[in-house]
């Protein structure tokens, strides 16, 4: 029954100053909505790299020629010329966690049919490539491992370079293309796979078999990278360690010495980006978080300043029976009531918010319901601590000093 | 004889004001009964409006007793304090204090809210009549800045009335307002005091004591005269005696 009369009062107090407190809940509401907004885009963004490189194949194992130093200034790894044909055999051959393994070159260029031509990028590679990149072909067939055996000039084409050097819906399959002047058959077309999380477009490749691109266009006779499968996500681990002791003895590599190759599993991949994007989104929320206690600052604020405009009107509260207990809750509750009313406007705008950047910005969004518990709580809390104080000081208040105040 | 409402003993009240002390009483005793009707007097600086805040229970008295309706308020605590004032006492204030954007009739209400034996609809109901008995039914949705002085003075009045008191504590309350409008709060003081409140005033104003039944004078801190108004006018007869005014 009181804490209803005094919910009224307190009620009363914020309807009389509509515009102040709209002004002391903006505090809150872009705290509250932008801690919700920024969790909504590190969840988002943490899990489409995860989605990405799940379909890139999550059993996926790549081995890189060169050191591993994730340091800030790393090399191209393609410069160095430590991974061979030989190695690739000796993996093949040893490794017993693998399912899939093929060698990797490739090189960018120029793909020229007739007067139209695209600048891409060729991988060459074996049959299992598409096994391991998990990628269907949307026409033709696969080259087979004979006319890798015999360096055939044969290659499958992604969906954007079709759209360039095929601009008027030919059909490419049984085509001749030229890449950098090596004439190759088209015998088929990858399934479109659109961009990545990094940007990269996924269907502006030429994949041909490695002999050829190895021999005929980049002349060289070590790999870029070798790429397997292993035989399920939970042998991946395995994997890694499988290879690594292949490749140490195969090097003959002492003790003392690092390994001349990175291998790396895409669960490796995965902790690695995700571990970015969740700094990233500790330190998105730790400047919403800031914006959140400032909001409170202003609660306390234009508590502080309404305690002391009103002194003369606790006065008269006390006068006519208030209590000190009475005046602390009033405005306590009005400290609690514009919080928490600005805690629910700041949900409402930070999903509306995140809405808008998944739709307008094209971002990826996900928004936790733990970050909607999470800044609410942090909000109501922010409204009884920062009006505690001033609520405190207005209830000791002597009601004949505080009649008196002008 | 009748039931004694105040009793004060030996009141003094002493402020500290840094090194100097001031006595604003000096040991003050009277008791007043139920249904008087008196008038404290004395110039600025007698010690009357600290008085006054004594009998109200917003201050306390540096020594001496104090007894409303024979409790010692001495021994309460503020929250009961609060209660004391709530229930027993209404005040009345020369500047109104009033809720500003507030409407009369809540105003009105105010004290209700800080008593929870009162339910709303009764809170509603006894507001209204308490409007009602100060003449102010059709402005009860103004708010004071919609009201003249003597129209905000008598929404003061309904509110100390709205709780039922023992006593109408009044400080100057027609100190802000001319002889008319003085003289039209006086008849409403009347008029409750005849349905038997008793009625403290506070004022400097001679003519206004000639409408109480007693009259007390205080000068430096002590009383110097306590006397019975055998004489007294009427407020409204008065008022009908005042020139016509123009408008």
């Amino acid at each position: 029954m009181r804490l209803l009369n005094l919910l009224k009062i307190a009620f009363k107090a914020i309807v009389l100053n509509k515009m102040r407190t709209l002004l002391t809940m903006l505090g809150i509401i872009i705290g509250v909505a932008s801690v919700i907004a920024m969790l909504a885009i590190g969840e988002g963004s943490k899990e489409s790299i995860r989605t990405t490189i799940s379909a890139m194949g999550s059993n996926m194992i790549t081995i890189r020629p060169g050191a591993d130093d994730r340091g800030p200034a790393r090399g191209s790894g393609g410069d160095v010329q430590t991974l061979t044909l030989d190695d690739y055999e000796v993996i093949k051959e040893k490794a017993t966690t693998l399912s899939y393994i093929t060698p990797i070159v490739n090189g960018g260029g120029q793909v020229i049919n007739g007067s139209n031509n695209w600048p891409s990028t060729i991988y060459g590679v074996n049959p299992d490539y598409l096994n391991i990149k998990v990628v269907d072909l949307q026409s033709g067939s696969m080259f087979t491992d004979a006319e890798v055996k015999s360096a055939s000039k044969v290659a499958l084409i992604g969906q954007t370079v079709v759209d360039n050097v095929f601009p008027d819906g030919q059909e490419p399959v049984g085509q001749m293309i030229r890449f950098d002047n090596i004439p190759f058959k088209v015998i088929g077309v990858l399934e479109e796979k659109g961009e990545n999380t990094f940007g990269q477009d996924q269907d502006d490749v030429v994949i041909a078999p490695y002999t050829t691109v190895q021999k005929r266009i980049l002349a060289i006779d070590y790999l870029n990278q070798v790429m397997a499968s292993a035989i399920s996500e939970d042998d991946a681990p395995e994997a890694v360690t499988q290879v690594t002791e292949i490749l140490r003895s195969q090097h003959k590599l002492l003790d003392s010495e690092d390994d001349d190759f990175t291998v790396r599993s895409m669960e490796e991949l995965i902790s690695t980006f995700s571990s970015t994007s969740e700094m990233l989104t500790i330190l998105l929320v730790a400047v919403a978080s800031i914006s959140l206690l400032i909001g409170g600052i202003g609660i306390m604020n234009i508590m502080y300043v309404s305690v002391k405009e009103r002194t003369k009107e606790i006065g008269l509260r006390m006068a006519v029976g208030a209590k000190g207990a009475d005046i602390l809750m009033q405005f306590l509750i009005e400290a609690i009531l514009i919080s928490i009313t600005g805690g629910l406007l700041g949900v409402l705008l930070g999903l509306g918010a995140t809405v808008f950047i998944e739709k307008f910005l094209n971002w990826p969004t996900s928004v936790a319901l733990y970050s909607i518990i999470i800044s609410f709580a942090v909000c109501a809390v922010t409204g009884i601590f920062f009006g505690w104080y001033p609520a405190r000081k207005a209830s000791a208040l002597d009601p004949i000093t505080a009649l008196r105040y002008e | 004889m009748s039931k004694e409402i105040i009793k004060i003993e030996d009141l003094k009240r002493e402020f500290t004001m840094g090194a100097e002390t001031v006595r604003a009483l000096r040991g003050v005793s009277f008791t007043i009964n139920e249904g008087e009707f008196v008038t404290i007097m004395g110039s600025s600086g007698s010690g009357k409006s600290t008085l006054l805040n004594i009998l109200g229970c917003l201050d306390q008295p540096t020594s001496g007793n104090y007894e409303i309706d024979g409790v010692k308020m001495k021994d309460l605590s503020k929250n009961q304090l609060a209660t004391i004032r709530n229930e027993k006492i209404g005040f009345i204030f020369q500047s109104y204090n009033l809720l500003a954007r507030t409407s009369a009739l809540e105003n009105v209400e105010l004290p209700l809210f800080y008593n929870s034996k009162v339910s709303s609809e009764e809170r509603k109901d006894r507001a209204t009549k308490a409007i009602e008995m100060v003449g102010l039914s059709d402005r009860k949705d103004h708010t004071p800045s919609q009201l003249s002085g003597g129209q905000q003075q008598r929404v003061a009045i309904a509110r100390s009335l709205v709780n039922n008191p023992v006593m109408i504590l009044a400080d100057e309350a027609t100190g802000n307002l001319d002889t008319r409008t003085a003289y039209e709060i006086m008849s409403i003081f009347q008029e409750l005091n005849k349905q038997g409140i008793t009625i403290v005033f506070v004022t400097h104003e001679p003519d206004i004591a000639l409408f109480s039944n007693r009259t007390i004078v205080l000068k430096d801190g002590n009383i110097i005269k306590d006397y019975q108004n055998h004489n007294i006018q009427s407020a409204t007869e008065e008022l009908a005696k005042l020139p016509k005014q123009d408008d």
